[in-house]
């Protein structure tokens, strides 16, 4: 992919006073590449919308520079198209006129601008209000004459500055989903867009990479690429995720980022009981050890929905697997379906030791801790790093369903406690 | 009705700039009165004005062709002055300060030196006469509006100016699709202030006489005192009839359509003004013929703009800007050196200076401040309770608002000979006489303010204190008082200007062949020019503009900035 906007280890000071400086920008360096979608997230002061001017040529770096298509970028250029806050429009001038705005200086006629102005106002569905003035707008139809005006000039790049918060919250809502439309649809001009948000679940809806920044002096603390599917659905479980994730990486100081971003994402343990798993993991052995799972949910007349815990547990346990539909038991998993029952309790022991990141930290920290006795708050506080609050204690519960079956460990319901009952060497 | 006033914060002091500007000043006058002074031939030009009717329409296009230059060199000016100060901080640094108090020096106490030095320039030729009146009316007339440019432009929200620099659109779009809009609404309220205060310096300009030396120009002012000197009362009521009249249309066909169509100017902050109507601008905007004109100028404007673009225009422009520049500089060099030439003459014109002549500065200086200030007390006296009487009762307003306007609308100066005619018929000196002259100049910047001040008291402040009862003196001081005080400042401080402004006209008069003078600085200044005594006229000017500028300092802007900060309703 061709990098379309570069910087190169910008810095940016002012001056106050005699000889005090305050760096609101530090070594930042980012390579925009064609069909990014970024989104720069920080706190208030860290500098988001200084970097984005930088970008745009409107401020000069005290040091570093800005390549665009390899070249520095000394002002402002017409196909970095600037889409503002607080929309910016001319309040004298018709939708028509402001869209034009931007046209005047790149040698059209009077003509060529009509028509292409008149294209971007369709484009951002405003069809119809050409001659309306701002006044007459509501605030989300002003920044979509702000966004075609930046459209119309068919820009490389669009840099969005806070699009959205100067907007009520379904207004919003509805206008993020119409851009991401344009976007995925290869409808919008531009080849890459950067914006500047406060917001995180705005930047994990719409962008395919969220670069947080660090505030005083703004420093890139983590980009964190965002590879989910449009469109976006906000309660799948991926998004809250990804949201969790950023939301960690915001408020953790820098030193830990790198920690957190290196073991990726978290196993995330189905809601399924040992016994329930053991029940169907039998059941499909009866069977022959191969069922459709769309018919065995049928058959059970439970939804797949139910079911499917149930199978993915027994998939990361590596007694099944999943393959067009089907669901075929392991070799392991055939051992485990005709064990008896102490015997079934070595298996699972091992399986889940082999396999399940939370219980093989868990029996870690347990075997090292000198009284072999932790509380439940260390594994919930780790675990929400990575998951809601609600969430992790599911995955705390869970991990304890099966440790304790495997007689792993022990848990202290009472004081909120996981302890070893007796020192085994367990071979991990 | 509300008169926008602009005054920059940090003038509180007098910093190290001042004194600066103040020599920049003293030099431009020093260098009036030299040329004034090197005017030797005696003046024996005077003008014919006939009374007959039947040449009031052609005194008053005189006039208004009069006002009109004046005004469109001010608006130029204006953008000029404005876009130059703010292009670094250090041309803002010197031209804000200099600024601020070429607009609170008293224009009129340069009228007797500039019309001089105009007939040093251009004897014998009528000219010149023309040129010292379009320069006065400039002068008083230029200030503010610069001021609402300078402001408008730097009040510009960043975003809208990023979006012109991102579309790299040229100076003159940026000046057209920004800046003159955005500056519009500010422009034509001073615009309408200014033309109005234009006529104020137009009647003073047009009557002058020093004298035997008959300065006059042929237009209505010198058409209303010719006939007050005749003692005509109906041709002074044709005069006067004829100025009023077109003030009115002015207001009409000019100003109310421009108002109103600047609505259009207006960003979301600002809430909309009350006049969204003129059907003046309605019969316009139904003319197929205007719309043909506007068509024109507009296509006009958007070649110029392509212009603008064209890589001709630029390689052109940018030899072009170097020799702008080099012109600029070599102009900027030919004035610092005409001005430092003009200060070397000043010292040795003030050289002349006696101790005695410095005594009677004094003395004529404190009979003024004590005139001014009487005008200002007997103006507050009456304007304060019917200013609250009017601004506090909505339906007076709408009835007597009118009539106010247009009792207003009449330059003072217009008035002079027939208030001074009464004053003969009764005869009263000019010592008490001219205080009432002031009065007519004053008494309005005052009554408008106080009216817009007490309108703007909130509702429910007024309905609590009625509700515990706060009546009379105690009602005064609680409520009344404190909720105009802001306004009131304005008007005191536009108010004084225009008294000192009128000491000129008013302590020294020329009336049907004789003189008639009082003690005061004022006629002091005019004396000194009808003898010729050029030292004592430098320096009496520049110490009327060194008192305004004082009591400015020291006095209204502490009062202004208290009312900014504490009497502030918001």
């Amino acid at each position: 992919m061709e990098v379309i906007l570069e910087t190169k280890n910008i810095k940016k000071s002012y001056l106050v006073g005699r000889n005090r400086e305050i760096v609101v920008l530090d070594n930042i360096n980012l390579k925009i590449h064609s069909g990014q979608f970024i989104s720069i997230l920080g706190q208030s002061g860290a500098g988001k919308s200084t970097l984005l001017r930088i970008m745009a040529g409107l401020v000069e770096p005290t040091e570093g520079e800005v390549l665009y298509r390899g070249k520095p970028l000394k002002k402002t250029e017409p196909k970095i198209a600037v889409v503002f806050q607080s929309f910016a429009l001319f309040p004298w001038f018709t939708v028509l006129e402001n869209v034009k705005v931007g046209l005047v200086g790149q040698g059209y006629t009077e003509e060529e601008m009509r028509e292409k102005a008149l294209k971007a106002i369709d484009l951002v569905g405003l069809d119809g209000f050409e001659d309306a003035y701002p006044r007459e707008l509501s605030g989300g139809m002003r920044q979509r004459v702000g966004i075609a005006r930046a459209l119309a000039v068919q820009p490389e790049i669009l840099l969005m500055d806070e699009p959205f918060s100067a907007l009520d919250v379904l207004t919003a809502d509805n206008l993020r989903g119409d851009i991401i439309d344009l976007w995925k649809e290869g409808k919008m001009p531009t080849k890459a867009v950067v914006l500047v948000t406060h917001n995180i679940e705005e930047a994990v809806y719409m962008s395919t990479q969220a670069v947080v920044l660090t505030h005083n002096p703004g420093r890139i603390k983590a980009e964190i690429p965002i590879e989910l599917s449009y469109p976006r659905d906000k309660n799948s479980r991926d998004f809250k995720f990804l949201l969790d994730k950023i939301y960690t990486v915001l408020v953790k100081p820098p030193e830990e980022i790198p920690m957190l971003l290196v073991t990726g994402r978290y196993q995330f343990l189905p809601h399924a009981k040992v016994g329930a798993i053991a029940g169907l993991v039998e059941l499909v052995h009866d069977k022959g050890g191969k069922v459709d799972i769309y018919a065995l949910s049928s058959e059970l007349s439970m939804e797949v929905d139910d079911i499917f815990p149930l199978i993915e547990a027994a998939h990361i346990l590596d007694f099944g697997e999943i393959r067009e539909g089907d669901f075929i038991l392991t070799e392991k998993g055939k051992k485990w379906a005709e064990a008896d029952t102490l015997q079934k309790k070595e298996i699972f022991k091992e399986a889940a030791l082999q396999n399940v990141q939370l219980i093989k930290q868990i029996m870690q920290v347990l075997l090292t801790i000198s009284k072999h006795r932790v509380s439940e708050e260390f594994f919930l506080d780790i675990l929400k790093n990575h998951f809601t609050p609600d969430e992790s204690w599911n995955q705390f519960e869970t991990a304890v369903d099966w440790g304790r079956y495997a007689e792993l460990f022990a848990y202290d319901y009472d004081a909120g406690e996981l302890y070893l009952e007796e020192l085994q060497s367990i071979d991990m | 009705m509300k008169i926008p006033i602009s005054i920059p914060f940090e003038t509180f002091r007098v910093r190290a700039i001042d004194i600066g500007v103040f020599l920049i000043i003293l030099c431009i006058l020093s260098l009036i009165i030299y040329i004034a002074s090197q005017w030797t031939e005696p003046y024996t030009r005077t003008i014919q004005i006939d009374l007959n009717p039947k040449n009031i329409p052609e005194y008053a296009i005189q006039s208004l062709f009069r006002i009109f230059v004046a005004y469109l060199i001010s608006l130029i000016f204006s953008i000029w002055y404005g876009y130059t100060a703010s292009r670094t901080k250090y041309h803002e640094k010197v031209m804000i300060p200099l600024l601020d108090i070429l607009q609170s020096i008293p224009v009129l106490s340069f009228l007797p030196g500039v019309v001089l030095a105009m007939i040093a320039l251009f004897p014998g030729k009528r000219i010149g006469l023309e040129i010292a009146c379009i320069l006065l009316i400039f002068t008083g007339q230029v200030w503010n509006m610069t001021f609402s440019f300078y402001h408008s432009i730097n009040t510009i929200p960043k975003e809208m100016k990023e979006v012109v620099k991102t579309f790299k659109l040229s100076k003159f779009s940026k000046f057209l699709k920004l800046d003159l809009p955005f500056s519009a609404i500010g422009l034509i309220w001073n615009s309408m202030m200014s033309v109005a205060g234009g006529w104020f310096f137009l009647m003073a300009c047009e009557m002058f006489v020093l004298e035997d030396k008959d300065f006059r120009l042929p237009g209505l002012g010198s058409y209303i005192q010719t006939a007050a000197n005749l003692g005509s009362i109906e041709h002074v009521v044709y005069g006067l009839g004829t100025m009023i009249l077109l003030i009115i249309i002015l207001d009409i066909c000019i100003w109310r359509p421009l108002i109103v169509w600047s609505q259009r100017f207006r960003m979301e902050t600002i809430p909309p003004e009350e006049e969204r109507e003129s059907f003046f601008l309605n019969i316009l905007t139904g003319s197929i013929l205007l719309r043909k004109l506007t068509n024109l100028i507009n296509t006009f404007i958007y070649h110029i703009e392509k212009l603008s673009y064209s890589k001709v225009f630029l390689t052109k422009s940018s030899l072009l800007n170097l020799i702008s520049k080099l012109v600029g500089f070599l102009i900027l060099l030919i004035i610092f050196s005409l001005l430092v030439w003009a200060f070397i003459n000043a010292l040795s014109i003030i050289s002349l200076i006696k101790l005695r002549d410095i005594i009677t500065i004094m003395e004529a200086a404190f009979y003024s401040l004590l005139r001014v200030s009487a005008a200002l007390i007997i103006a507050l006296s009456w304007t304060l309770p019917v200013g609250v009487y009017i601004g506090l009762n909505p339906k007076a307003a709408k009835f007597l608002q009118g009539i106010i306007q247009i009792a207003a609308s009449v330059p003072a100066t217009a008035v002079f000979p027939v208030i001074l005619l009464f004053l003969i018929k009764i005869g009263g000196g000019l010592d008490i006489g001219a205080i009432f002259l002031m009065l007519l100049g004053t008494q309005w910047y005052l009554l408008f303010n106080i009216i817009a001040g007490a309108s703007s008291i909130p509702k429910d402040l007024i309905e609590i204190s009625r509700a515990y009862g706060i009546k009379g003196l105690r009602k005064w001081k609680v409520l009344i008082l404190p909720g105009i005080f802001p306004y009131l400042i304005t008007g005191l401080i536009t108010a004084s200007g225009g008294a000192w402004n009128a000491t000129i006209v008013s302590e020294y008069v020329s009336f049907g062949g004789q003189i008639m003078q009082t003690k005061g600085l004022g006629a002091l200044i005019s004396s000194s020019s009808a003898s010729g005594n050029f030292a004592l006229l430098l320096a009496s000017t520049c110490f009327m503009s060194m008192i305004v500028v004082g009591i400015n300092r020291l006095l209204w802007k502490r009062l202004f900035l208290l009312a900014k900060t504490k009497y502030t309703l918001e």
